[in-house]
């Protein structure tokens, strides 16, 4: 009995989206599952971006808040050290400050650290809000407008806000990430929403909602791969988008990246499990489908490249 | 390529004589089509069509087990690509690679870490379940040798004999032919004396060879050979191969019924970077491969890559569940608040990683509704005033808490009143309706 590859080949393709001006990133563009170049065109690697913070992190584990001290209580420098010390391809800065229940930082103090950090670096911004959906509103308004013209990428639009957030990213020229919660009709439905209200679909960017390993990550991953399914088998534009993987907060507040070896010494070493868990759930998740990664420890990070390399 | 229901007919006795509980031998034959029967359900079948038919009617990836004893392993028998449409079934077996070129003293200390590897995660015993020795020193004695001590050592583990020589094969297996090895492997030069050897000694054979046409021509040459229980190796290393090479096996296996290529499969996912090893075993876990070979076994690396195995092969039809329990959060005092939740695990997951953002040392009541979400526990009558009191007294909560103050999720606001009847002296408080509000409402409590 000869064999006979059994390729497959499907209708649709995933959106490829290019963020920044100086050095651009592009994301996107496959017609074939995950990796799956035997079989079709899977022509961009997947971005990963380095997650900063408006505010300094004290709320990381000592582990991977370490490896930023001296940087990190100012996000300019913090910038610069990801671009130009960790070669990061984008910088994903997490406005967490801004939220009511932490340092409640306005959205024109926001709006000041998005203009300084993109006078700091060339590579793309991602620019994130504190998941507050009223206070988001506000700060993503005022954040898209200092940052017009940069290309960057807004979020997270969701059900509660994403009108306010909608008509920012598009008034000033910005990609946008619309994010609902682990649920393929929910994702459908948001960026139906979105493309309704006249933003093209082209420059959205699907956050199925991440979980971390041990924490719901199959939920995250199968619902990753019916998109992704659905997007190539069903040619259905609502479903193409590329996907957002957004790893490193999910990751670094879970006991596995907390919990000391004293304490648990059948866990191991605390550092390398830390690590181990960003990297793993990461993995997964590009085997499942999402092209842009937001991450935090630079080892995990540098092994995710890596692994990037062998798959390409 | 699967037979159809007329073909299938075309071999029963036509006699429709009902006794497989079927009307027709027509209605029977359509129900072996789809695998929603068994042949042995005819009595009067030819030994001819048990021969065709049980050769078709068999699963697409043919089960093989490794070990013996409760600590075997059994590998194959998937029946999908995506773990949504159907729970992947036998999780993969994690092996860790020993060379006989090592000295004693290394090889000890990793069959001791293999031993110690146990790890109890949700409920399920996890560890390193096969030791994968490689025959590096070309020498069969020495070789002999480690599989011998190894098997003393660790008798309870599965074995897999990793050698190219048949007389190393045989001085090796001769000693462990109890034990359900697999011998790795046989290529294209050494199949015939590699077979014998694996049928002497009822061990699975694992076949070599670079890339599907060859290895598919060396699965039918060795199953000729008398060969039942056979493992692959396609000759992937890097990761763009494993991926290609595992999802084509896996797509003929299941949607062409290609049988030679119908059987678990080995990676070898050894890397010198630990971290990406960690990827390449993420990748083979993920992607189909029943054996994943590893360089070493730390016990941070094992506790990601069981927790990974165990959330890809989890039945995605049945919720995952949480002990029912009361869980701290920090550390409690008697003073602390007590909430309680339902025991589907992402309720658990949310609700308790929303208590730790407080920073309130806290109490969880995980109270078990079989798994479903609080509405959906709500509506289906597990989260009840009754037995949600029954579970708070039956608790012995009360003895170690001052208060008697129970908080509730804002959805089951409308039980509040019917908890405090049954639950006599307790003052009930209705929560947030989502866990994202948990902060500030545990912060504006001011435990």
């Amino acid at each position: 009995m000869a064999f006979v590859a059994p390729k497959e080949t499907y209708s649709g393709k995933v959106y490829q989206v290019e963020i920044g001006t100086d050095k651009t990133a592009v994301f996107g563009g496959e017609s074939v599952l995950p990796f799956n170049s035997f079989e079709g065109n899977a022509p961009n690697r997947p971005v990963v971006a380095y997650e900063i913070q408006d505010v300094a992190p004290e709320d990381w584990p000592e582990t991977v808040k370490k490896v930023y001290d001296g940087v990190s209580n100012d996000p300019v420098a913090w910038a610069k050290h990801c671009q130009d010390s960790l070669n990061a391809r984008a910088i994903a800065l997490r406005l967490i400050g801004t939220h009511p229940d932490r340092e409640n930082r306005s959205p024109e103090d926001a709006a000041k650290t998005v203009k300084d950090v993109l006078a700091a670096i060339n590579v793309p911004l991602i620019i994130l809000g504190s998941n507050n959906a009223e206070k988001d509103a506000a700060v993503l308004v005022a954040a898209a407008e200092a940052a017009k013209g940069k290309n960057c990428i807004i979020g997270k639009a969701q059900e509660a806000n994403y009108k306010t957030i909608v008509a920012a990213a598009m008034a000033n020229n910005h990609k946008l990430i619309a994010m609902s919660e682990l649920d393929i009709n929910l994702s459908k439905q948001l960026n139906i929403l979105i493309t309704q209200m006249g933003f093209d679909k082209e420059r959205l960017i699907t956050d199925p909602m991440c979980s971390a390993l041990g924490y719901g990550l199959e939920y995250t991953y199968s619902v990753m791969e019916r998109i992704r399914l659905a997007a190539l088998t069903q040619n259905d534009a609502t479903m193409q988008p590329p996907m957002l993987a957004d790893v490193g907060m999910y990751v670094w507040k879970i006991k596995e990246t907390q919990a000391s070896e004293a304490d648990l010494p059948q866990w191991g070493t605390l550092v390398e499990r830390g690590i181990a868990w960003e990297t793993t759930t990461a993995g997964s998740l590009l085997i499942s489908g999402a092209e842009l990664l937001i991450m935090r420890h630079p080892e995990a990070a540098r092994a995710v490249e890596k692994f990037i390399d062998e798959l390409m | 390529m699967a037979l159809t229901g007329v073909q299938i007919f075309k071999l029963l006795p036509k006699t429709n004589c009902k006794k497989c509980g079927h009307p027709t031998c027509l209605a029977f034959a359509m129900k072996l089509a789809q695998r929603q029967a068994s042949l042995d359900l005819c009595p009067d079948v030819s030994e001819e069509a048990k021969k065709v038919l049980g050769e078709e009617s068999a699963p697409p990836i043919r089960p093989i087990t490794i070990g013996s004893g409760d600590k075997s392993s059994k590998m194959g028998e998937e029946t999908v690509l995506f773990r949504h449409e159907k729970k992947f079934v036998n999780p993969c077996v994690f092996a860790v690679e020993i060379k006989d070129s090592m000295k004693d003293e290394e090889i000890n200390s990793i069959v001791d870490d293999v031993l110690t590897s146990e790890i109890d995660r949700v409920g399920q015993k996890l560890r390193i379940d096969a030791i994968f020795i490689d025959n590096a020193s070309n020498d069969a004695g020495r070789f002999e040798n480690v599989v011998k001590a190894v098997a003393s050592k660790a008798p309870g583990t599965a074995l897999i004999l990793s050698t190219k020589n048949p007389q190393a094969a045989e001085a090796a297996l001769k000693n462990v032919a109890d034990k359900k090895a697999l011998l790795y492997g046989a290529d294209e030069s050494n199949a015939d004396a590699m077979a014998g050897v694996a049928k002497t000694y009822k061990a699975s054979l694992g076949i070599i060879a670079k890339g599907l046409d060859a290895l598919s021509a060396l699965s039918e040459k060795v199953k000729a050979l008398g060969v039942e229980d056979i493992v692959l190796d396609s000759g992937a290393r890097s990761a763009k191969e494993i991926l290609e090479n595992n999802t084509l096996i896996r797509r003929a296996a299941i949607k062409k019924n290609f049988k030679p290529l119908g059987y678990p499969v080995i990676t070898l996912a050894q890397r010198d970077d630990k971290m990406l090893e960690v990827l390449m075993a993420s990748l083979a876990i993920a992607k189909y491969s029943s054996i994943v070979v590893m360089s070493s076994i730390e016990k941070w690396k094992n506790l990601a890559l069981f927790t990974l195995r165990q959330n890809i092969y989890t039945d995605p039809q049945v919720p995952m569940q949480v002990e029912q329990k009361i869980y701290n959060v920090g550390e409690p005092t008697p003073d602390s608040p007590l909430m309680i939740t339902t025991n589907f695990s992402l309720t658990y997951f949310i609700v308790s990683g929303e208590v730790e953002n407080s920073k309130v040392a806290s109490r969880l009541a995980v109270m078990d509704c079989e798994g479903l979400s609080v509405l959906t526990a709500w509506a289906a009558g597990k989260f009840t005033a009754s037995k949600i009191a029954q579970f708070i007294q039956e608790s012995g909560i009360e003895n170690e808490i001052k208060h008697k103050e129970l908080i509730i999720p804002g959805y089951v606001a409308i039980l509040s009143g019917a908890i405090e009847e049954k639950l006599p002296g307790w003052k009930i408080t209705v929560g947030p309706r989502e866990a994202n509000g948990l902060p500030a409402f545990l912060k504006t409590r001011g435990n």
